[in-house]
């Protein structure tokens, strides 16, 4: 048993590090969380041109770098300690994954090259008001001749306004739960599209609502088969979702992190405050969920690969994703929120990171299910005898 | 990353798994499941054979080397073993003091002598310790030990005399291993020794602790000029915190998944519970069963990282800093969540006058979890202090 990284992913995590270092700094995330599109462009095409992370784990055939996706949560978690703005969750997290598990050899040819090369892509499937499951899916799909007319509206949609690319989930007229599911890959300016920003508290993502009329798709848009595309969306999100705990262990670690270095600088009563027991012991606290939060997600990250691969112990990601996510979301808020405590004053200012850490913490909680979502899935399991 | 254990160990898993299967039957039936935590006072004489029969199959001391008659068993391998041996229902161990601590310390710091006369009674499964560390003023301070040894001149015996407390087992043991202070002047961890008693002589008495339980599985031990020959320190007078301290260092973690496979039956019970009393519909419990659940396989996990290594280089493992106070944490939950899923019937005791069950055992007992082997106040300083580099309390 080797639940540890290798040599080769230690170095990418590395490098994955010290690069976001010098190019997601406190100033930059600054720069770029009051921009409508949310992130550098030029960062960005650093990241997916010199970098290649967007292609980390698209096979080499399509021009990927091949790797997994415990490599993946490394760079995930590390995007997250330093709140990275960037379309990466969007573009990989979730449009990535849906075109590995669900996209023909000629889709994933088609676009998982066109990302390679630095576009953008995200995937849309709740509808305004929704929770995560498949009832969420309420834009619609016609057979229209050899191809479909799409229409409805998605809210939430991570980057939608800017990515190059839309995966969207619909289902067929009169259908509901998970009966006529089918998902769809396309060009975002395909006509009768609107996009549109929403502001979000967390600033540092963008969530963009996005509005379909009458959009008239080619049936090879479509991916896998029409009106059974419910599993593969569940494991595109449950793959998107251990993604998001990779990162939430980041955002977890930075809160500590940042807490304890303005804890030991802090003077009062003549003793830097954190010589005090009332301010370790929160520290402790917080030391406990990250890495706790740690195993969880690399845990589900493994599980991941395997699922990825088709391999056995790849039917327990639903699982790993709802332990990982339910802890992680819990860990991340716990630290972020215990962070704003030990700054004191200083921690409710814009002017100090910690706030943007805390906001950071629960947009990833809502995003894909809180916690309390997670466990109900995990009790339907336990307690009801059914699937998930 | 890898999650899966080598074919080789798959293959020794095999071995033990028949193994257990059986021998842990017929006159063994009784005890299954029986004698562990909280539930130590169970079944004595019945286990004590059964640590005889599992010495014949050769599995006690299986992390020993070869020389003192173990199997040089890898760190996987006696996970496995622990893991195969909780699932199995293997009953608490009566001799793991001498199996996990007294006989790692002496393979490390004893003497030839020494091992040669308490090696084999350990690995025999006939001979067995219990520790003689806490004191009344010696709790999470446990360098501030008041028992002396003093060495007497006429015989060249040491005399120790003072008093242990917390001593699990020592009323079924035949040999305690006691820390005392050699130099009377000394303080703190400095001018300490560590002593092997025979626990069977006129200068020992030992007295049960009844708990909140109603069941005592802890002692006070009383040392009244109790003797210990001149040949039985080990390490010299003086060392006696290093030879503590190293003796605490040889667990590493290789029960832990042994450990959560008892916590996995005492969530299976509850689970068990909550399907058939209705109690699995509340919406409240199914979010605080599900989180139990999700705090076991993490602490698996949690595991699986402490012992795929690190910290070779020196390097903390900052997941195996965190292990006491997270599982100790996550088990008193498990109490209290045991027994709201039972309802009104959680305070009904079985058998008069005071025959707890076992989930309103574990309930009680949990109590303890969070305070003996460092409570969670000296681990959370522990953490701060090591792992996060945060300034020491100002110690007086």
């Amino acid at each position: 048993m080797e639940f540890r990284f290798t040599e080769e992913q230690q170095m990418i995590r590395d490098t994955a590090e010290a690069f976001l270092a010098e190019v997601s700094t406190p100033a930059a995330v600054r720069e770029a969380m009051v921009t409508e599109r949310g992130y550098s462009e030029a960062l960005w095409q650093q990241i997916s041109q010199e970098m290649m992370w967007p292609a980390l784990h698209i096979p080499e055939a399509f021009g990927g770098l091949g790797l997994g996706f415990v490599e993946l949560a490394a760079m995930q978690e590390q995007m997250g300690r330093t709140l990275l703005c960037a379309p990466f969750l969007s573009t990989v997290g979730f449009a990535v994954n849906a075109l590995l598990v669900a996209g023909s050899e000629a889709q994933q040819s088609h676009y998982l090259g066109e990302i390679a090369s630095g576009k953008t892509a995200t995937l849309a499937f709740m509808a305004p008001g929704s929770r995560p499951d498949a009832d969420a899916i309420q834009a619609t799909c016609a057979a229209d001749g050899d191809g479909f007319l799409l229409n409805g509206e998605y809210r939430y949609v991570l980057d939608g306004h800017t990515a190059d690319i839309l995966v969207l989930a619909a289902r067929d007229p009169g259908s509901a739960g998970t009966a006529g599911v089918s998902l769809f890959v396309l060009p975002a300016d395909t006509a009768g599209i609107s996009r549109q920003w929403l502001p979000t508290m967390d600033q540092t993502r963008r969530q963009a609502r996005i509005v379909l009329d009458k959009v008239r798709v080619e049936g090879d848009a479509c991916m896998g088969a029409a009106g059974q595309a419910w599993p593969a969306l569940a494991k595109i999100l449950d793959l998107a979702t251990v993604a998001l705990a990779a990162e939430q262990v980041g955002v977890a670690q930075q809160s500590l992190d940042s807490s304890v270095a303005y804890t030991t600088e802090r003077v009062q009563f003549g003793r830097t405050i954190a010589s005090y027991q009332a301010i370790k012991h929160k520290a402790a606290d917080m030391m406990l969920k990250v890495e706790a939060a740690r195993s969880a997600a690399y845990y589900a990250a493994c599980i991941a690969d395997e699922a990825l691969a088709g391999r056995p112990l790849g039917s327990g990601l639903a699982e790993a994703a709802s332990i990982a996510k339910a802890y992680c979301s819990e860990a991340a808020f716990f630290n972020a929120g215990c962070g704003i405590q030990l700054h004191g004053g200083v921690g409710i200012t814009a002017e100090y990171d910690i706030q943007l850490y805390f906001k950071r913490a629960k947009s990833t909680e809502t995003l894909l299910g809180d916690a309390a979502w997670h466990r109900e899935r995990l009790a339907r399991q336990l307690l009801d005898g059914g699937v998930a | 990353m890898k999650l899966s254990f080598s074919p080789e160990d798959e293959l020794f898993r095999e071995e033990v798994v028949s193994w257990l299967a059986d021998n842990l039957c017929g006159e063994f039936e009784p005890i299954r499941f029986r004698g562990g935590p909280g539930d130590e006072h169970s079944f004595v004489e019945e286990r004590k054979a059964w640590e005889q029969k599992l010495a014949e199959g050769g599995w006690t001391c299986i992390g020993w080397p070869k020389q003192h008659g173990g199997r040089a068993a890898t760190v996987e391998q006696q996970v496995i073993f622990n893991e195969e041996y909780a699932r199995a229902g293997g009953p608490g161990r009566m001799g793991h003091i001498g199996e996990t601590l007294m006989g790692p310390t002496l393979i490390a710091f004893g003497s030839d002598a020494q091992r040669e006369r308490y090696l084999p009674g350990i690995r025999a499964g006939r001979e067995f310790w219990c520790q003689g560390y806490s004191e009344p003023s010696a709790g999470s301070d446990l360098a501030n030990v008041k028992t002396r040894a003093r060495l007497d001149e006429n015989t060249g015996e040491w005399r120790i005399s003072g008093q242990k407390v917390w001593t699990s087992l020592a009323h079924e043991s035949q040999y305690v291993f006691v820390i005392a202070r050699t130099d009377p002047e000394s303080v703190a961890h400095k001018g300490l020794g560590f002593f092997l008693v025979a626990m069977d002589q006129p200068g020992v008495t030992v007295r049960p602790i009844e708990q909140l339980t109603g069941t005592s599985e802890f002692n006070e031990v009383f040392f009244d000029d109790a003797v210990c020959a001149a040949e039985d320190i080990v390490g010299a007078p003086g060392e006696g915190w290093k030879v503590a301290m190293g003796l605490l260092g040889f667990e590493r973690g290789v029960s832990t998944l042994g450990q959560q496979m008892l916590f996995q039956n005492e969530l299976d019970e509850i689970v068990r519970v909550a399907r058939a009393n209705g109690a699995a519909r509340d919406p409240a419990l199914r979010q605080r069963i599900a989180e139990a659940h999700i705090g076991l396989r993490i602490m698996r996990f949690n595991s699986m990282r402490m012992l795929s290594g690190g910290g070779d280089d020196g390097s903390l493992q900052k997941e195996a800093m965190i292990y006491k106070l997270y599982w100790s944490s996550w088990h008193r939950n498990l109490g209290k969540l045991a027994m709201d899923v039972l309802g009104a019937e959680s305070e009904i005791v079985p058998e008069a006058p005071y025959g707890l069950s076992r989930l309103q055992s574990m309930y009680l007992f949990t109590r303890a979890d969070t305070i003996y082997g460092g409570t969670n106040q000296i681990q959370r300083n522990i953490i701060a202090e090591r792992a996060l580099g945060m300034p020491r309390e100002p110690r007086g």
